[in-house]
């Protein structure tokens, strides 16, 4: 493998990875307060149908990005609403909510354009545009420094590098500050948080509705900036590897960019390499694109490591005698 | 005798009587549904005192406690702190009225420093690190002025109940609360940890902090308090002042009637062994030894008292005997040997043994709360010849039986249908140990037999236990509470850190030898 094969395998390894971090992120904010998300796959996909059809509508991303965000809070609000006003039950809320968005995003896309669920395709300033990094051009002599500044970490999306500075803005509001304490303690135990006299209810839809937020701009990032458009179904279980990726990452920041960067090389790996010959065995291409899956059923079955989830995770808080 | 019944309190000694009470309370009632959990209940606690609030469970002791606290609502009354009409609709209200409570089960973030649990919800502003240096430097100066040593940065979960306990009470502080009120502080201490927190108590107290302590212990009432009010069935029936009352004489006004707070017994006339256990090890799933070798004995006709702080080796002694978990050794039942692994080590197969077990979580091993009586009496019997026709329930034979264990062991309401979870916690205990009581073990294990129960309840249950003990059968039992091993005990075995630190006889040891026991000390060494 020479060098520019591994930098063209890094820039997209940081491409396939942001949609992740951000739902991971989202689920971070989400679970760390006591409520369990696996909706995160529903609200990106709601976004990525709003935003891309809207920015198809105005010709406007960052129209197309509000709208996006707006239809993720909104879902976002109708969990909290389930789980957390009504106390029902958080997986059976979540699983609607994917369920509510994977029909309603193709019912409405082929409404509004006749295009069988997709939305047209987005050019200029419909689509987020890539960006190149201060001194990009002066660096890119540097030898390893210079490609890996220039054509790895330069030249992405705005949303990538919201993603990314999302890592230590999560860990700081998380570790740091007044909010972030409350939040992981209603996560633990709701009832310390109750008799200190903060509200749980209010802490859980803050959290809930960061959620949407990030959920948002994953799916946003989907349609308008990795792809140029919705397509049916193009979340394609990212919530759902997002899931994992929190789980692996033992519900932390850093830990969470970690293992979304792993997820995104192994489905950059499948992407790149339609085969592999390993050890004289040729894998075939379906096995390569299955490896992010793999990893995924992998994780989850607990093989890598003991993961506590924050103690009050999944339950309605009600307050006892 | 002349029962004190009046409701207002006399003011204590050491408040003086022209400054405003502390607390008042004024005709509070509260109902949930039919049932009338506070009526009409009007109190005085004065300021710089400790006040005992005593009553049997579900005499709405916590219900108003929990209306102070702000997490109900009262239907009527008024609330005066300080002298002020108050009103408290939420948390956040009574710590701004100088309340802090310290709840029976800590509400502690467990994975958190004791610094994070202090500072939670009293945060000075949007970011950490100021409210957590100045925590921090109070918290160094409460620990010097009221004997509260926490180390600041240790997370919860690494922390004893007592260590964890003046967490909450650091947490009051820090708040800056001038009345505390501690719901059944002493339940999961040592006397030695229960004596420490009376010194803290004390302390606050002298530093003009007002104390309100809730508790069934009488012991405790006499030892700390300066007043005490007794409620029943929702009311308050008195207020005195505890230099002018007795233990007795609180008991009767808990309960209604006279109550015979020791035990009558006979001497034990022990017969042959019935159970044997030689080096018992049980290591739990995360790799910890809970059992390091235990060797006992007892025998027919007599009761082995197990003593020690909860968490000591006694529910998994209890457990392996009783079939529910594995170990390693030999347990021998009238010279035969029990499987302590496989398939013949379950609670069945010690039932047909002739082990019959009453469970120290009622509510999780005992009974099935959303199932009737009558199916509650049938478990672990319920394939007994008596109870079947073939392969099917005789559920006409399960019900009689149970209507007739109810009657016997004074269960109320006495109605087979009812669900165990609408039955009291002694009227629960009741249906478990008639379950076990009635099928004529050789052997009965026994846990917490008076946990959550009523004075009444507890009389009942300790004569049932002490008339099996007559019968001839071999009683083992395991309790927190010291007063309930002295009294039912012929011997007593300590238990520290999965072993037992020694045995002594009831008659021939006291309290704090078996409170140094407990703590891991020798006892003889005092």
């Amino acid at each position: 493998m020479d060098l520019a094969t591994v930098i063209q395998l890094l820039d997209s390894t940081l491409r396939l990875a942001t949609p992740l971090l951000l739902a991971c992120l989202a689920g971070l904010f989400s679970e760390r307060a006591g409520i369990f998300d696996i909706g995160l796959e529903g609200k990106m996909l709601a976004a990525a149908f709003f935003s891309a059809a809207v920015a198809a509508m105005t010709g406007n991303v960052w129209i197309g990005l509000l709208a996006g965000t707006a239809a993720s809070l909104a879902l976002a609000a109708l969990h909290g609403l389930a789980s957390i006003t009504f106390r029902g039950n958080q997986l059976i809320s979540g699983v609607a909510i994917n369920f509510l968005a994977s029909g309603l995003t193709v019912l409405i896309g082929q409404t509004w354009f006749q295009l069988g669920g997709r939305t047209p395709s987005l050019e200029g300033a419909a689509r987020f545009q890539e960006i190149t990094l201060p001194l990009a051009g002066v660096l890119e002599p540097v030898p390893v420094i210079g490609p890996l500044y220039a054509n790895v970490l330069s030249g992405h999306t705005i949303l990538v590098y919201v993603g990314l500075l999302a890592v230590p803005a999560t860990w700081y509001v998380l570790f740091r500050t007044r909010f972030g304490l409350r939040l992981r303690a209603v996560g633990e135990n709701p009832g310390a948080v109750d008799t200190a006299g903060v509200s749980v209810v209010g802490l859980r839809f803050s959290a809930v509705l960061i959620c949407g937020l990030l959920c948002g701009l994953a799916g946003a990032y989907l349609a308008t900036g990795l792809s140029a458009g919705f397509v049916k179904e193009m979340s394609a279980g990212r919530g759902f590897i997002a899931l994992a990726a929190l789980i692996f990452a033992k519900w932390r920041p850093w830990y969470a960019l970690a293992a979304c960067l792993l997820f995104g090389l192994l489905e950059a790996l499948g992407n790149r390499f339609q085969s592999l010959e390993v050890l004289g065995v040729t894998l075939p291409t379906q096995f390569m694109q299955a490896l992010p899956y793999i990893l995924t059923v992998v994780i989850l079955a607990g093989f890598v490591g003991k993961a506590i989830p924050p103690r009050a995770g999944g339950a309605a808080y009600v307050k006892e005698r | 005798m002349t029962a004190p019944t009046h409701t207002e309190g006399r003011p204590a000694a050491a408040a003086p009587s022209q400054t405003a009470p502390a607390i008042e309370l004024r005709g509070i009632s509260k109902a949930f549904g039919a049932v009338q959990a506070n009526k009409d209940i009007s109190i005085r606690v004065e300021r710089g005192t400790i006040h005992g609030i005593i009553g049997e469970n579900g005499a709405g002791k916590s219900t108003l406690m929990s209306i102070l606290y702000g997490f109900y609502k009262a239907d009527s009354g008024e609330i005066l702190i300080g002298g002020q009409r108050t009103d408290i609709p939420d948390s956040q209200a009574a710590i701004r009225a100088g309340i802090g409570m310290v709840f029976q089960h800590f509400k502690l973030v467990e994975n958190f420093t004791v610094l994070e649990n202090v500072v939670l919800g009293a945060e000075d502003g949007a970011f950490l690190r100021p409210s957590l240096v100045k925590a921090r430097r109070l918290l160094v100066d409460l620990a010097r002025e009221y004997e509260l040593n926490v180390d600041p940065d240790a997370k919860i979960e690494n922390l004893g109940v007592g260590m964890q306990q003046r967490v909450e009470i650091l947490k009051a502080l820090y708040r800056q609360a001038d009345i505390l009120i501690l719901d059944e502080p002493t339940g999961v201490l040592t006397p030695s940890e229960a004596d420490h927190l009376f010194r803290i108590l004390r302390g606050l107290r002298d530093e003009g902090k007002t104390i309100i302590l809730i508790t069934h212990k009488l012991r405790e009432i006499m030892d700390v308090t300066d007043n005490v009010s007794v409620m029943r069935r929702g009311e308050m029936t008195a207020t005195v002042r505890t230099a002018d009352t007795s233990p007795s004489e609180l008991a009767e006004l808990m309960v209604g009637r006279k109550v015979l707070l020791r035990v009558d017994k006979t001497p034990a006339r022990p017969g042959p062994v019935v159970l044997k256990v030689e080096n018992l090890k049980v290591t739990d799933d995360k790799g910890v030894e809970r059992l390091r070798g235990i060797d006992l004995e007892v025998r027919a006709g007599e009761i082995l008292g197990v003593a020690g702080v909860a968490g000591n080796g006694q529910s998994e002694l209890l457990e392996v005997l009783g079939g529910i978990s594995d170990a390693t050794g030999t347990v021998t039942l009238n010279g035969t040997p029990l499987d302590l692994s496989g398939p013949r080590a379950d609670g069945r197969s010690r039932r047909h043994a002739g082990i019959a077990h009453v469970p120290e979580d009622r509510h999780r091993l005992g009974l099935i709360l959303d199932f009737t009586a009558w199916e509650n009496t049938g478990f672990g019997y319920h394939d007994l010849p008596d109870y079947c026709r073939g392969a099917l329930m005789d559920q006409t034979a399960l019900r009689n039986d149970t209507r007739g264990k109810m009657e016997r062991f004074d269960v109320r309401p006495a109605d087979c249908w009812l669900h165990a979870k609408s039955f009291s916690g002694g009227n629960q205990q009741k249906i478990v140990l008639a379950r076990e009581i009635e099928r004529n073990p050789d052997l009965l294990l026994v846990g917490q037999p008076t946990r959550g129960v009523d004075i009444g309840a507890i009389e009942f249950i300790h004569q049932r236990l002490i008339e099996l003990r007559d019968a001839g059968k071999a009683i083992l039992l395991v309790s927190v509470e010291l007063d309930e091993i002295f009294a039912l005990s012929d011997r007593i075995a300590v238990m520290f850190d999965g072993r037992i630190m020694g045995e002594r006889l009831p008659g021939q040891t006291d309290e704090t030898e078996l409170g140094m026991m407990m703590a891991g000390m020798d006892g003889k060494a005092r």
